[in-house]
Parts: C-alpha cells; sequence; structure tokens
C-alpha cells in the first residue's frame, strides 16, 4: 500500500469512529446524568471527522496530493463560521434558545441542499462531457433521485427554519395568511417535485439537463420552506422547528448516500427518526396533531366559550406569604412567562426559603411550558433549581390534592380546568396541570389578561384560587419578605 | 457502493437505532435533546468539504463554499448552545465537584 492508500483507509476508519461516537452521544444524552458527556463524545466524533476530511481523495492513487482540493477555501468558510456561531451561541440568553436551535438547523438543511446542488452539478457536467472521465464512474438512479430528494428536504428545512427563527426572534409578523394559501403552497411543493423528478428523468434518461431546470428546482423548493412557515403561529413553532430539525437529519441521510459516506448516513438517518419520534411527542403532548399544526390555524374558527361565573379574588403579598407560611407542601408551577419575566432566580430563591423551612416544595411542569418541551427545564436549571425537584405532568398531577398551596407563576392555559370541562373550548382536550385540584392557589400575574390561547381561566375563578397581581421578580421579594417579617412576629 | 437492498438495510437499521435511543427518554432533556441531535446533523460539514473538495467550476465552489459555511454554522453553534444547556443540568443530592 502507498502512502495515499494508508491515509485514505485511516479517513474511512475515522468516519466508523465518528459514527459510533455520535450514536453514544445521542444515547449518553438521552439521561441527564451522562447528558453533558454526551454532547462531548459527540462533539468530538464531529471534529475527528472534519479534521481527517482535510485529507480526503475520492480517489487515492500515488501521485494525489497530501490535502484536499480548495483547503484553503475550506479552512476559511470553516473559521468564518465557527467563530461567528460560537459568538451568538455563547451570548444568547436562555430564553432564546429555540430560535438559535431554529437557525443552526436551518443552517444544517442549507449545507445538505448545497451539497445536493454540487452534486447535481456534476452530473450535468458529466453527462455533458463527450467521453466519460475514467476515475468518476456513472451515477446511479438512486444516487441521482435521492440527491433530488434530499436537496428539497434540505432546502424546505433551510428556508423554513430561517422562517422560523424570525418569527421566535420578534423580526417577522407572526402570521401571515392569505385566502386559497394552502392551495398556492400545494401547487408550489408539486411544481417542485415535478422540475425535480424531471432533472432525474433528463440525467439518468435523456443523459443530460439543462442547469436552467436545477436552479428552477432549487428556486422553488427553498419558495416552498418559505410559504409552508409563512401561516404557522408563534406557539406551534417548537413542533415546527423539531421537525424541521428531523427534515435537515434526513436530507443529510441522503445527501451521504449521493456521496456514499456511511458516517453521514447513519448520522443523519438517525437524526431523522429520532426527531420524527421527538415531534410527535411534541405534538401530543400540547394536543395537536402534525397535520393539524402544518394545515390549520390555531384557534381560528373555535365557537363561543361557555361563560365562567364567579369573580377573581386579589390577594396582598402578606396575607400569600401567610398562607406559604403555614403551608407543608407547596407546589410551584412556572410558566413562559416567569422567563420572561426573568423570575426564575427570585422564585428559586423564595424556595430555597421555604424549603430552609422544611417545607416541601416541589416545581411541576407541563410539557409545553416555555417555548419548547423541557425550556422550562432549562430556564429552571439556570437558575440553579436541582433537577430532581422538578416533576413532570403526569408525576405531579395526582399530588395536588394534597398540596397545600399551589403558586401558578406566568403559565395559564396548561393550568386552565376549562381543557376538561368545556368541549366548546378551543383548548379542549389538552392535558393540564390539576392545579383546580389543590387546597389553596396563588396566582402570580400582572394584569387580567388571558393567556396565548386567548381564553379565559376558570382556574382564577374558583373560590380556593386567589390572585397576587404582581411582577413576578416583586412578587416573589414580597413574599420572602413577607416570610422574614413572620418569623420576627413569632417573638424571635 | 452501497446501493439497493443494502442501502435499504442501512437506512432501516440507522432509523430503527433513533427510534430506540429517544423513546425513553423524560420530557426534561426534550430540548436539550433536540439541540443534541440538531448538532449531530451537524456532521453534515464532512459532506459540504467533500463538495467543495471536489468543485471545479467556479459555479460549484460558490455552492461549496456555502454549504461549508453553513454546515460549520450547525455544528458549531448546535455544539456551543447544546453544552450550555446541559452544564446546567444539576441535582440536589450530588452537589458538583468542587461547590460553588
Amino acid at each position: 500500500m502507498n502512502t495515499p492508500q494508508i491515509v485514505a483507509l485511516l479517513i474511512q476508519a475515522s468516519y466508523f469512529a465518528a459514527a459510533v461516537l455520535l450514536i453514544m452521544g445521542i444515547k449518553r444524552m438521552s439521561s441527564p446524568v451522562t447528558a453533558r458527556s454526551g454532547i462531548q463524545w459527540a462533539g468530538v466524533g464531529v471534529l475527528v471527522a472534519v479534521v481527517v476530511t482535510f485529507f480526503y481523495h475520492e480517489h487515492a492513487a500515488a501521485n494525489t496530493p497530501l490535502l484536499i482540493e480548495n483547503a484553503a477555501l475550506i479552512f476559511v468558510a470553516i473559521a468564518l463560521s465557527t467563530v461567528l456561531a460560537w459568538y451568538s451561541g455563547k451570548r444568547v440568553a436562555m430564553t432564546s434558545m429555540p430560535q438559535m436551535v431554529a437557525l443552526y438547523n436551518g443552517m444544517g438543511g442549507g449545507s445538505a441542499a448545497a451539497i445536493g446542488a454540487s452534486a447535481l452539478l456534476g452530473f450535468a457536467s458529466m453527462a455533458a462531457a463527450p467521453k466519460f472521465v475514467p476515475s468518476m464512474p456513472h451515477a446511479s438512479l438512486s444516487q441521482v433521485a435521492l440527491a433530488v430528494i434530499g436537496a428539497l428536504i434540505g432546502a424546505v428545512s433551510f428556508t423554513g427554519s430561517l422562517i422560523a427563527f424570525m418569527k421566535l426572534q420578534g423580526w417577522m409578523d407572526k402570521t401571515f395568511r392569505f385566502t386559497g394559501q394552502q392551495a398556492v403552497n400545494g401547487l408550489c411543493f408539486l411544481a417542485s417535485v415535478a422540475v425535480g423528478a424531471y432533472v432525474v428523468y433528463a440525467l439518468q434518461v435523456q443523459g443530460g439537463v439543462n442547469v436552467m431546470y436545477i436552479v428552477a428546482f432549487f428556486a422553488l423548493a427553498l419558495l416552498f420552506g418559505i410559504l409552508m412557515t409563512l401561516p404557522i403561529g408563534g406557539a406551534d413553532m417548537p413542533v415546527v422547528i423539531s421537525l424541521f430539525n428531523a427534515f435537515t437529519g434526513l436530507a443529510v441521510g441522503f445527501e451521504g448516500f449521493v456521496q456514499q459516506n456511511v458516517a453521514l448516513i447513519i448520522a443523519g438517518t438517525v437524526v431523522g427518526a429520532a426527531g420524527t419520534l421527538l415531534t410527535r411527542l411534541m405534538a401530543k403532548a400540547m394536543n395537536r396533531s402534525i397535520s393539524n399544526v402544518l394545515f390549520s390555524n390555531f384557534g381560528s374558527g373555535g365557537g363561543a366559550a361557555a361563560e365562567i361565573k364567579g369573580s377573581m379574588k386579589p390577594i396582598e403579598p402578606d396575607d400569600a406569604a401567610s398562607l406559604l407560611y403555614l403551608a407543608e407542601k407547596i407546589i410551584i408551577v412556572p410558566g413562559y412567562g416567569m422567563a420572561v419575566a426573568q423570575a426564575q432566580h427570585k422564585i428559586w430563591e423564595l424556595s430555597q426559603n421555604l424549603i430552609k423551612r422544611e417545607k416541601e416544595v416541589k416545581f411541576a411542569i407541563h410539557p409545553v411550558a416555555g417555548r419548547m418541551p423541557g425550556h422550562m427545564n432549562v430556564l429552571l436549571a439556570e437558575a440553579g433549581v436541582p433537577y430532581d425537584l422538578i416533576a413532570d405532568m403526569d408525576d405531579i398531577n395526582p399530588e395536588f390534592p394534597n398540596c397545600d398551596v399551589a403558586i401558578v407563576i406566568g403559565a395559564n392555559d396548561v393550568v386552565n380546568p376549562v381543557a376538561k370541562t368545556d368541549k366548546s373550548s378551543p383548548i379542549y382536550g389538552m392535558p393540564i396541570l390539576d392545579v383546580a385540584k389543590a387546597k389553596q392557589v396563588i396566582v402570580i400575574k400582572r394584569g387580567k389578561g388571558t393567556g396565548f390561547a386567548g381564553i379565559e381561566n376558570a382556574l382564577f375563578y374558583q373560590d380556593n384560587c386567589k390572585m397576587l397581581y404582581a411582577d413576578g421578580q416583586e412578587a416573589a421579594n414580597k413574599l420572602i419578605a413577607g416570610l422574614k417579617a413572620m418569623d420576627g412576629g413569632g417573638g424571635h | 457502493m452501497i446501493d439497493g437492498f443494502l442501502a435499504l438495510y442501512l437506512f432501516m437499521l440507522a432509523a430503527f437505532t433513533g427510534h430506540e435511543i429517544i423513546s425513553r427518554v423524560p420530557v426534561i432533556l426534550h430540548t436539550p435533546l433536540m439541540s443534541g441531535s440538531n448538532f449531530v446533523h451537524g456532521i453534515v460539514l464532512v459532506g459540504a468539504m467533500v463538495a467543495l473538495g471536489e468543485a471545479t467550476t467556479p459555479l460549484q465552489q460558490i455552492i461549496g463554499f456555502i454549504g461549508v459555511f453553513l454546515g460549520a454554522g450547525n455544528a458549531a453553534g448546535g455544539y456551543v448552545v447544546t453544552e450550555r444547556m446541559l452544564e446546567m443540568f444539576k441535582s440536589s443530592k450530588k452537589p458538583a465537584a468542587g461547590g460553588k
């Protein structure tokens, strides 16, 4: 064996090691104890694969140079992008995590689409060449077809994720709708599939294709990604981002097949499958089907909800503090509103204060609290809340009847009992936290407004529910002060 | 050459692997895991590097450059945000070594 062949062998071995590291990395990320090492293992896997690729040649011969062609260009592109992405990723606030995931995911989809474009241009020039270049074997039908399919999925994920990013970042109006939108979207999709199919047919059967068709195919695919994401509202964005994550994975897997790179095939397909499952879990947690998210609009056309009787009862911070002072078991229900008010640190301070008084404190998390499933856990973890104090909905719901005080902060629709009782309500059927069953409920809220779905919350009108009208941080501060004042009154 | 049924078997096995790995994940890890799997498909960077490496025409070089740029952003950004999220997960039972 000559040197280039040994290098080629080492590269293949490194790709294999990278695939193993990536799969084991995802596996480790599925438990909180090993999660951090999981991302590090996966990181080593990608790093190894990237480094050895600088020495990659498709056909190693004795006279091939050591470095890959265009190595300088590759290096510049990686350096530029890594610096930008690293910097933005380090700086971004935890509340903005979902849109950053969308942005980076879109970049992956765009990269897969670029691989597809490059491969298709290569196939086209090969077919146009009067004689076959012996070092380049003719592409198989499945390679050409998967180049097109992968490029279509990747391009849709690219522009779709960018729209999702802009919406969550607040750079774009939440929804954009017009009559006949679904017909236009459908036509755009069909047109891109048709042009893509023609490109495959022309390359395989006619032996060549006009580059303009490839350009038209990409234009249509990119346009479709924009069109399909525009009408989707902010509440459904997490499901959409997760779906695009699965899309990018699939696109990477398909383009890996085009390049005959097994590491890409395996990593891409694993993410494609895992992402699809994750998307379904999220949609289920939100009581929405994926087709519902993609093709219909939340809350539009819902019948008039039944009138709620009773009134909201305000409570003063000192009275709320005395409820806490007497309580033994307290469950805190945080929502995205808490994170927006940046109150999670103060709430944790309040909880620590209560734990010191030997009270049982737990955090109840609805699957869709925050902007993504699990997002609230990240926000609480940032404030220092240990994850074993945080309970999922199914585990905590049986505990509410034994709970002395439930504190709801920044959550609304996910604790609204009409989801169980009122069939005409748009959120009917959505699983909720049974806060209504607690002995006492304190709702910390800035005003009387409704939640994201724009529905009145029957919980707020219940006899056992008191409204503490304040900003989240301010409320937590006053509750802590109230507790301390009571220590003083207790004769210390 | 991986083609035909061999490719199908490969896709099938990888898909099952992905499904199995995720199916027992607690909800608290959904966001970091989505971010982590987002990083894992950052391996696309390798494919983009190969594409740019094989580029001969200026058009292919431009497309390849864009591909590498986007792929590197996926990998680097995906890694940083996932790592930042995961380093915050602590248990109250085992205080982290070194303390606060």
